[in-house]
């Protein structure tokens, strides 16, 4: 089930290099997409650890980005260097995903899903309703970075390539792991995974944290980033709608397929997707349903060459 | 014999609403026995095994397993002490190979390695004692309704319990089947596994059994040698109604054939 093989590593290598080129191979519009890529993959190899590892259909990530947004956000115009910000946000992120883990991880299946809702929901009106703290549905402005618009984007990109590294990493640690291997066999059957001595709360509750801490700095990166965020932008459930969709389009629980999935979710929306404005959603709607009739298992999983031999065959 | 006690289960009771499906239950097993657990069905045979395996916390009484009590553990924490458990229905990880199934057992329960290599060998070593090891990497939903049983030993094997809890291993099997699963699991009993059986088939359980508990309504009703058990009134009555309780014969005669 597990490959062993050295060359996707190498693909990846070279995907992130020729991300990491774009500022000097490509326009201010292209290394936008470069960066937006780097966050989403980032963004989807978060998800990959409680939906895709762990099968706990998690809708919790755009309340873990808009909490980042928000905490780095405040921080920061509360004096915090950026970095250190950003680094707070993280673990504000954590202690958030750990405690509240303890105790939505009870629900299973839809009531897990709606739980992770909910936490959306009251996060978004946390933030338009605590107008002292979060300018309330005004938004709020974060400082504007020093520089030309070409070194802020390029100091963007680096950091969302890094954060993605860093998820990536972690992801092959989990893959190969006793947690990995732990989280695979709650996915499959949670009651018997108790039987056979996994401690299926722990290892669930892990999972959620680290579904949670790149989203955490993503969030607050993202704030910085754009200099202005506002509820509805922050807590948006339709972030997290792209991350499950970007790892089930790839291939859930395996350590590429979000990557790949949100390489092709991202192009995908801008190079057709942009062009119909108005149907934005629908097209979306549209994918998701394709997706489960004729990839239930991603991209990584068709057998390409079965696929080829049967065409020429 | 007081030494030789592995699990020490004292006057359990549970109940869902007002049914009281374990009533009031003292029983204890030594190491390396094997006994059968019977009873009509509903008797709370399966609920008994649930309570000792962790999956429901009784509402009185005690478990004491090894000298220390365990009463309210999870089931995980039974697992790593050694309390094993099969279903009734088999509960396989359905997307996973078959040897990978058995290396859950092997890296979570018996502690014996974190590495999945070293894992993936003995776990290979369980699959041929039961005789999958030819099927090892085929995914365990592909598998017969036999060798998934094969499956959930081998996986409880994996485990390396102290006591094997067996909830009807062989239910849906065919004779040759049911053959085949017995010598199975005396070899398991060779080792020096503590079994508790549950099983509907009276000749195996007679034929396995060096003790046999009976529970009827959640009761104990009757334990000792199986010969004793079987002509035991009380449990004539709890099988066959009170009209049969004067015909022992019924069941003696069909011990004979």
């Amino acid at each position: 089930m597990r490959t062993n093989r050295i060359w996707p590593y190498f693909l990846l290598a070279a995907w992130i290099l020729l991300l990491a080129a774009s500022p000097f191979l490509a326009n201010n519009y292209l290394m936008k997409i470069a960066t937006y890529i780097a966050m989403f993959a980032a963004i989807a190899m978060s998800w990959n650890f409680i939906g895709g590892y762990a099968g706990y259909p998690s809708f919790a990530t755009a309340a873990f980005v808009g909490l980042g947004s928000y905490s780095g956000a405040i921080l920061q115009n509360a004096g915090l260097p950026m970095f250190l910000a950003w680094g707070a946000a993280a673990v504000i992120v954590v202690v958030f995903s750990a405690s509240i883990g303890l105790i939505i991880l009870r629900m299973k299946g839809h009531y897990f899903a709606i739980g992770s809702i909910a936490l959306v929901d009251i996060g978004s009106h946390t933030a338009s309703s605590w107008s002292s703290l979060t300018g309330g549905g005004e938004g709020l402005n974060v400082k504007i970075m020093q520089g030309g618009p070409e070194l802020v984007g390029m100091i963007f990109l680096y950091t969302m390539l890094a954060i993605m590294l860093l998820a990536f990493i972690t992801t092959v640690i989990v893959d190969r792991s006793k947690l990995g291997f732990g989280l695979r066999c709650i996915q499959q059957n949670e009651d018997a995974a108790d039987m056979l001595g996994i401690n299926v709360m722990l290892y669930k509750n892990i999972a959620f944290i680290l579904s949670s801490v790149f989203c955490g700095i993503i969030g607050a990166a993202y704030a910085s980033w754009v200099a202005y965020i506002s509820p509805l932008d922050s807590f948006s459930i339709l972030l997290t709608l792209k991350a499950a969709v970007m790892v089930l389009l790839g291939g859930a629980g395996t350590v590429f397929g979000p990557i790949v999935g949100s390489a092709a979710l991202v192009i995908f929306e801008e190079t057709i997707w942009s062009r119909f404005l108005s149907l934005h959603q629908g097209i979306l709607g549209l994918v998701i349903v394709l997706l489960i009739f004729f990839l239930p298992n991603g991209l990584l999983k068709v057998d390409w060459s079965k696929l080829w031999a049967k065409k020429n065959g | 014999m007081a030494e030789d006690v592995i699990l020490n289960a004292q006057e359990l009771s549970k109940s869902f609403g007002g049914v009281n499906a374990v009533n009031n239950v003292s029983f204890s097993l030594s190491r390396g026995e094997i006994v059968g657990l019977i009873g009509p069905n509903g008797a709370g045979k399966t609920t008994l095994v649930n309570l000792l395996s962790g999956v429901i916390t009784p509402d009185r009484g005690k478990i004491i397993f090894r000298g220390s009590e365990v009463t309210s553990q999870k089931p995980y924490q039974a697992a790593r002490r050694g309390i094993a458990r099969t279903f009734q229905i088999v509960q396989p990880f359905p997307n996973m190979t078959v040897l990978e199934n058995v290396m859950a057992a092997v890296i979570f329960a018996s502690g014996r390695t974190s590495d999945l290599r070293n894992a993936r060998d003995l776990a290979l070593e369980h699959l041929s004692f039961v005789g999958l090891a030819e099927l090892a990497e085929q995914t365990a939903q592909t598998l017969t309704l036999p060798s998934r049983k094969r499956l959930e030993l081998a996986k409880s094997l994996a485990m390396q319990p102290k006591v094997l809890m067996l909830d009807e291993v062989n239910a849906g099997l065919n004779a040759v089947e049911v053959e085949k699963a017995l010598a199975l699991i005396r070899k398991i009993s060779e080792m020096g596994i503590t079994i508790l059986i549950i099983e509907h088939l009276m000749k195996v359980v007679l034929s396995l059994s060096d003790r046999i508990l009976v529970l009827h309504h959640g009761e104990l009703i009757s334990q000792g040698n199986p010969l004793d058990v079987v002509n035991d009134p009380k449990v004539i009555e709890a099988y066959l109604g009170s009209k049969f309780t004067e015909k022992k014969l019924f069941i003696k005669d069909s011990l004979h054939e």
